[in-house]
């Protein structure tokens, strides 16, 4: 981004206007774009979207009026949660319960400085990329837990502590499951760990050797619990703690928490794809037109990404919700000690193969497609057998 | 790498402006009408008996110290993840897993520490200690007075 500015300013496109001045303008501009322009309608229709993915797996027909197939139903909310009443409860502590929600959206929305769409297009591939983002998604579980203490509510505050220890528990498993990759390539730019996979399943981290492919899902479990999804929607619950740490909160207020949900739900997707789905990497040659080529290369990322946004809301549809001594065990009797062998495993591997093994990665994507016509054929068998009606019909 | 970090602080200036002016937006827009009633805290429409800042449950204290040490950890190896690769290529591959095996090592005596001391268990119950138990056995012994 910061070459595509320079080029600007030296072709004169800005005349005799300083480059401090332009800097900080073009800034905004491109912030303002991925904001408004792609994060914002992204997580209305993944509202939408989830919402009727539910529906169709209830066999029910979710929300479907607002727009064709319902698909302004996100906006439609959003527009009805601002002319809503902002209440304020008088035993809360005011200034922490209305500075909540902003660290959460500060939290999501930031990550994507580092979050790439395409070869040419990310805001600013920092160094430190991976490390940044484990670091900035750290201030939603400060503001869930500042949500629930200052409400000074009792579903507020279990909600509010359940989500703090839920999260700052998960934090480890999931960082010890980026490591491996960052053992692999040397850095920590999300670019640098695109540009080290190929567009070849076999080239993906993924299946670059039993120990990553176990990280993928340790890491894509640890962060279903750090975004507070079921199940491991225990700081939530709606059928125990009323709305836990949202509980007094409403209007837009209220809306802001759902925005920081599923906006966080995307960059999951985002983080798995460039760390284990060789991210936007397509095959190189066919196309000398650079803008077709990031085109292609944007559609790849965005697919790989809401795949593992689908597969969350598929999980949420279909697991119950699972308690709080099991969450916990999960966390530091599996997942960690699972995280140390990864780690360890995937440095020894790399001792042993140093460029990687020849012969693995065509083993495991053989194997994972086996299991995934398993799958398939399995569920083609029961809707086989299931009733007419339940066929799916997407133009309900 | 300016650049990179305005980057960051533009989009932090751009979240906190994004929920600030939708907030004073809709302030122009929305009913305010408070009354005493509405803005009693919500317990299933009773009456709220007393304030929910009290003293909590220990465990989630316990968890929170466990991670401190973890949460550390992991922020150590994250630079020696990010070398391993060149001192491999430096031949210097085995070292570079010696060291991290070490560290590592130290850890996992740590949390196997943790988990022997029982305190990853949510349910916990108590164990009387050695001096609890001896007492325990002598008031047993103890003839019943009157």
């Amino acid at each position: 981004m910061q070459s595509f500015i320079d080029g600007l300013i030296a072709s004169g496109a800005f005349g005799g206007l300083p480059a401090e001045a332009v800097y900080p303008a073009m800034m905004f501009l491109f912030a303002s774009l991925v904001v408004f322009g792609f994060v914002l309608p992204l997580v209305t229709i993944t509202i939408w979207l989830e919402r009727r993915v539910w529906s169709r797996i209830q066999s029910r027909v979710g929300p479907n009026r607002v727009g064709p197939q319902g698909v302004l139903q996100g906006l439609a909310d959003g527009v009805k949660n601002i002319l809503k009443e902002d209440v304020v409860p008088d035993a809360a502590d005011r200034p922490l319960f209305v500075f909540a929600p902003y660290l959460l959206v500060w939290g999501f929305l930031a990550t994507f400085v580092v979050i790439p769409f395409s070869s040419a297009l990310v805001i600013a591939d920092l160094n430190v990329g991976i490390l940044y983002i484990v670091a900035i998604v750290a201030l939603s579980a400060v503001g869930v837990l500042m949500a629930g203490w200052a409400s000074n509510n009792k579903w507020s505050l279990l909600g509010g502590i359940r989500s703090a220890a839920q999260v700052v528990s998960y934090e480890i498993p999931a960082g010890l499951a980026l490591l491996p990759v960052v053992l692999l390539t040397g850095t920590l730019s999300t670019q640098g760990i695109i540009q080290a996979q190929g567009w070849a399943p076999w080239d993906w981290f993924l299946f670059h050797s039993p120990f990553t492919f176990i990280a993928a899902f340790a890491f894509y479990i640890s962060a279903l619990a750090e975004t507070n999804r079921t199940p491991f929607d225990i700081p939530e619950a709606e059928s125990e703690l009323v709305a836990g740490f949202a509980t007094e909160y409403s209007g837009f207020r209220f809306a802001l928490f759902f925005l920081a949900e599923w906006g966080s739900l995307y960059v999951t997707g985002a983080i798995m794809a460039v760390l284990f789905l060789g991210g936007w990497q397509i095959p190189t040659g066919w196309t000398n037109n650079t803008v077709v080529l990031n085109i292609a290369q944007l559609t790849v990322f965005f697919l790989k990404a809401y795949f593992w946004v689908f597969l969350a809301m598929w999980i949420r549809a279909t697991l119950p919700r699972i308690r709080v001594d099991q969450m916990m065990s999960l966390c530091w009797k599996y997942l960690v000690p699972l995280g140390f062998v990864n780690l360890v495993g995937t440095a020894v591997w790399m001792v042993i193969w140093p460029e990687g093994n020849a012969f693995v990665p065509y083993l495991m994507v053989v194997g994972t497609l086996a299991l995934i016509v398993i799958f398939f054929r399995r569920v083609l068998y029961h809707l086989r057998r299931a009733k007419p009606e339940l066929y799916f019909n997407p133009a309900i | 790498m300016l650049f990179n970090l305005g980057n960051v602080l533009v989009f932090s200036i751009l979240a906190i402006a994004f929920c600030a002016v939708h907030l004073a937006l809709g302030k122009l827009l929305r009913p305010h009408n408070p009354e005493a009633k509405k803005l009693t805290t919500y317990e299933c429409g009773e009456p709220p008996t007393g304030g929910a800042w009290i003293n909590f449950n220990i465990r989630f204290y316990l968890i929170a110290l466990v991670f401190v040490i973890f949460e550390i950890e992991v922020a150590f190896i994250f630079p020696v993840a990010v070398a391993f690769r060149a001192w491999l290529l430096n031949g210097q591959g085995l070292f570079a897993l010696t060291e991290i095996l070490i560290f590592l090592g130290i850890l996992v005596v740590g949390l196997v520490y943790v988990w022997a001391k029982r305190d990853l268990e949510w349910l916990k119950r108590l164990q009387p200690t050695e001096a609890e138990a001896q007492t325990a056995a002598k008031e047993s012994e103890l003839p019943k007075a009157a």
